[in-house]
């Protein structure tokens, strides 16, 4: 198991750095070239070069890259243009709300997709199996920021149930404390369940409308890989045995047919992350999205690039760790 | 497929192989056409995606006004945005146009960055999945590296960066989505070349001393095809919704000629609460024409696919 792990781990070395040739490269090839992307709309010939020499842009490629390789690294990406900030220290600011968000996309997703998909298998070909298969043939093709609106104008602007925008209810929180950033978990420490309470709604909208797509893909993958076990030798054996139907499907079909979801349901964190950019500009919700998305507007480039930087070995390193947890589920990954 | 001793049977290894070739493929064309009449979900697809092209193509003439007119000109205040009515099927926008002619114009749009899309992603993917399909050993393995690479970055993600460093514009929605639509179709032709390099009718034409060029690109590339067709069908859902996607975060730059419905969503975002059909029509075009493609390109898999004939 060890080696199995060790030798995942060294398949990332040459993913990480090709990921950071790309975006060294990108950083080169914007408009302008990087002293441009930033200087924003101050820049100036005198000023362009000024920041040429202190960043060292005029000095050959392969030194550059190896500077850039030492900064990126100690998670030095620059400073915000916008808000003057460190890119590193933005993120960590803003990270908690969007892993929240994802959080509650995640259960919604997982939550309702893997009950449905093993509903829909067992009753297969049935309503609840043909209703299950077209609603996840449609709830990947709606798009996150499109959902997000009938979502926000039914709930919120209609009926009134749920919190249109933002992360808590500014106006009666104000003197909310949050020292994890995590705003539900906060209000749970800091002893203010109702704070704790107006977060969790707050995440209500945004979470559907962010786990629609993963809820989708996990409906579908739990059906397909649940009628793919039934039919299995070992189920007919089983079976055969006269073996509780409870025992059989706790044993023998659950088990196997929740590995392809494991693995799917890990794919999603990259598709979380990314939609998050369009679910949180919709929901005016304050975290990594919102940001990405001005810094789109505002063209801060040192912002796009370590975000995205961030974001990707993230994604990349939760893709590895659900491979790990896979071969410790499945003897069979392993010897592979 | 076609067994070996068929292959035997013709004196020349190369007539053999294009009857064999001719046969299978209108045999397994058949099958799939006679399987997708049957499937009612790729009737719809089908419906929907000729209906799609067909507004795209036709807007001019569809549409009872030009993409800026502005009919409800005078009418129109931030606070009175009229919906639906009998003069005006999907109601005006916030600037008085009206929003039936742009969303058919808006199909135009959305029809040409699919394609364009598709095309720069499907061959970049192509040709590189080619090199690593049939030279193996270390060209492959580069190539698939890189491929990996690429796949790392989840795909919205990916297209952000390269749509911002190009600038804002239809332009670079096309490239950037084009670009992270090339490892996918170099990892499916790539695979689905590995599959096909292994079998029988590949290894027979090989013995028989058919030089490897013809044999790549005459016999395994084309029966290596199937999975690329589809993924280029579900390939231009993905292009549609994304580059909606791309468009709502403002980086499809700004011409209030060319109506994009991703952009036309996120011009609405003020007026949600008071003009609400700003957001239903433009948003229910991109469902329907994505519903399109997926419909159609899993029914195409399903029909291509030995795997599901039962």
């Amino acid at each position: 198991m060890l080696r199995f792990a060790v030798r995942r781990l060294m398949q990332l070395v040459p993913i990480l750095l090709g990921l950071s040739i790309l975006l060294f490269f990108w950083v080169r090839a914007l408009p302008g070239g990087p002293a441009v992307a930033l200087l924003g709309e101050r820049a100036t010939p005198e000023k362009i070069a000024q920041i040429n020499r202190l960043y060292g842009l005029d000095r050959p490629w392969y030194e550059q890259y190896l500077s850039f390789l030492e900064r990126a690294v100690q998670l030095n990406f620059g400073s915000s243009i916008r808000t003057q900030r460190p890119v590193t220290e933005e993120f960590l600011r803003l990270f908690p709300a969007t892993v929240e968000l994802s959080l509650a996309a995640g259960i919604f997703a997982v939550g309702l997709g893997i009950p449905l998909g093993y509903l829909a298998a067992r009753r297969h070909t049935t309503l609840l199996d043909n209703v299950s298969v077209t609603g996840s043939l449609i709830g990947v093709t709606v798009p996150v920021f499109f959902l997000g609106y009938l979502l926000r104008y039914a709930f919120a602007v209609k009926l009134g149930w749920l919190p249109a925008t933002g992360r808590q209810d500014s106006r009666e929180f104000l003197d909310a404390v949050h020292p994890t950033g995590f705003y539900v978990l906060d209000g749970i420490i800091t002893g203010n369940p109702a704070a704790a309470w107006d977060a969790a709604k707050h995440l209500i909208l945004p979470g559907i409308a962010l786990g629609t797509i993963p809820l989708a893909i996990i409906t579908r993958i739990t059906r397909a890989s649940v009628l793919d076990v039934v039919h299995e030798d070992y189920v007919r054996t089983a079976e055969a045995k006269g073996l509780l139907k409870r025992t059989i499907t706790r044993r023998h079909v659950l088990r196997n047919a929740m590995l392809p979801v494991i693995t799917v349901t890990g794919l999603q964190v990259g598709l979380l992350l990314s939609g998050a950019v369009l679910t949180e500009t919709v929901f005016a919700f304050d975290g990594v999205g919102r940001f990405l998305n001005l810094a789109i507007s505002n063209r801060d480039f040192s912002v796009i690039q370590g975000f995205i930087l961030i974001i990707a070995v993230i994604v990349v390193v939760v893709n590895l760790l659900v491979d790990i947890a896979y071969g410790l589920v499945d003897p069979r990954v392993r010897a592979r | 497929m076609t067994a070996p001793h068929e292959l035997g049977a013709a004196a020349d290894p190369r007539t053999a192989m294009v009857l064999a070739g001719a046969e299978e493929g209108g045999s397994l064309g058949r099958d799939a056409w006679r399987r997708l009449r049957r499937d009612p979900a790729a009737v719809v697809g089908f419906v929907l995606v000729v209906l799609f092209v067909a507004v795209a193509v036709l807007a001019p003439w569809l549409a009872p006004y030009g993409p800026t007119d502005t009919p409800g000109q005078g009418t129109v205040t931030p606070t009175n945005i009229p919906g639906p009515s009998a003069e005006h099927w999907m109601g005006l926008d916030n600037l008085g146009r009206d929003e039936l002619s742009r969303v058919l114009y808006g199909a135009r749009q959305s029809l040409i960055i699919g394609v364009v899309s598709l095309l720069l992603g499907a061959t970049v993917g192509i040709l590189l999945g080619l090199l690593a399909g049939a030279f193996g050993g270390w060209v492959d393995n580069i190539v698939m590296r890189v491929v990996d690479m690429m796949l790392a970055v989840p795909q919205l993600l990916f297209a952000i960066a390269v749509a911002a460093m190009l600038g804002q514009s239809l332009t670079s929605v096309m490239i950037a989505i084009g670009v992270t639509n090339v490892p996918v179709f170099a990892r499916i032709l790539r695979g689905s070349m590995l599959a096909q390099r292994g079998s029988d009718y590949a290894l027979a034409a090989t013995s028989l001393g058919v030089r490897r060029r013809f044999v790549v690109l005459r016999h395994v590339l084309p029966n290596s095809l199937s999975p690329v067709i589809v993924q280029g069908t579900l390939a231009l859902a993905t292009a549609i919704i994304d580059a909606a996607g791309l468009s709502f975060l403002g980086l499809s730059g700004s011409d209030p000629g060319v109506p994009e419905w991703g952009r036309m969503l996120s011009e609405t975002q003020r007026f949600l609460a008071s003009a609400f059909h700003l957001a239903v029509f433009p948003g229910l075009a991109i469902v329907f024409a994505a519903l399109g493609f997926t419909l159609l390109g899993e029914s195409l898999r399903e029909a291509l696919d030995p795997k599901y004939r039962r």
